[in-house]
């Protein structure tokens, strides 16, 4: 994956797979500290330490029980290319949050990408769930909870032509104002 | 921050979309489904999705069911897609770049004739 956003989605649908309710994404650019920093953080059914293990490291595992996808070792092997790390924290029943972080001035580091893409296509696929976007550079900060949204909504669906331009514009401009900022 | 001006904004975008309700109905209902595993990501199923909310808007198209499942073991034709039209069949499209995703939304969503060049038989 060639972005950041990307692998943000992927980790994004680890948590609707794990059947959370409210999810959290988190995205936060400090020049001074000079780190990217990524969080998702979700309500799902979370993982026992052996489960963590696995998903971080499918190859050095024996038990091959479940399924494993390979979405979270690429991401930390590019963490840890760029002075970063992934780090997950889980516990069954309670909810998991994944914390990746990378130099971001290094010269590997996968650009952020599209994140206002991210954002649209993961609310727009599965209304079912509680959103809290978060993205942050230096001082600016965006956030969006789709709550108030849906509340106005009630049972008119987010794919409906008016209500995606609205979604769209709001997430754009929003992702843009805070870019823009990191400029100045 | 301009949230609430926006759900204003917001309210009256709702009580357009539940006039055309009706209108809708009519027209039978469809449904899109982008495979959206890691596979699906990685191949470009974003942008798939994308290409499809970007037509929904600018043909301004009521009605349509927008979701997404993960992978479903057919890794190598990602990015997949999923139509059903009204009462019509399932039909599965693979390879589904941005540009053939817009291709579908017109020429199937829209228009009723499958794509067949990229039709996976299931």
């Amino acid at each position: 994956m060639r972005e950041l956003a990307l692998h943000l989605m992927d980790i994004a649908e680890n948590s609707v797979a794990a059947q959370a309710k409210t999810i959290h994404l988190e995205v936060e650019e400090e020049t001074a500290a000079d780190r990217l920093w990524i969080c998702v953080r979700d309500d799902g059914r979370g993982m026992d330490a052996e489960m963590v293990q696995r998903v971080v490291d499918p190859f050095v595992t024996s038990r091959t029980t479940r399924k494993v996808g390979l979405g979270i070792p690429l991401l930390k092997a590019a963490a840890e290319a760029c002075n970063g790390f992934l780090e997950i924290q889980s516990q069954p029943g309670v909810g998991t949050e994944l914390q990746v972080q990378f130099q971001r001035s290094h010269i590997d580091r996968m650009p952020l990408g599209d994140i206002a893409a991210t954002m649209i296509s993961l609310l727009v696929a599965h209304p079912e769930i509680h959103w809290i976007f978060r993205y942050k550079v230096d001082g600016a900060e965006f956030l969006f909870d789709d709550a108030p949204v849906k509340e106005v909504l009630g049972d008119i669906p987010l794919t409906e032509p008016d209500i995606l331009a609205y979604l769209r514009e709001t997430i754009e401009s929003g992702v843009r104002e805070v870019h823009t900022m990191e400029l100045i | 921050m301009t949230t609430i001006k926006s759900l204003e904004d917001l309210k009256k975008l709702r009580e357009q979309a539940l006039q055309k309700r009706d209108v809708k109905r009519a027209e039978g209902a469809a449904q899109v489904i982008v495979g959206m595993g890691t596979c699906g990501i990685a191949a470009g199923a974003r942008e798939t999705m994308k290409a499809v909310l970007e037509t929904i808007e600018q043909e301004g198209l009521s009605g349509i069911l927008v979701t997404q499942t993960g992978c479903i073991g057919l890794c190598e034709k990602e990015p997949i897609m999923q139509v059903v039209v009204g009462d019509g069949p399932k039909v599965v499209y693979g390879k589904v770049s941005a540009d053939v995703a817009r291709q579908i939304m017109k020429e199937h969503v829209i228009g009723g004739k499958v794509v067949e060049n990229h039709v996976i038989p299931m």
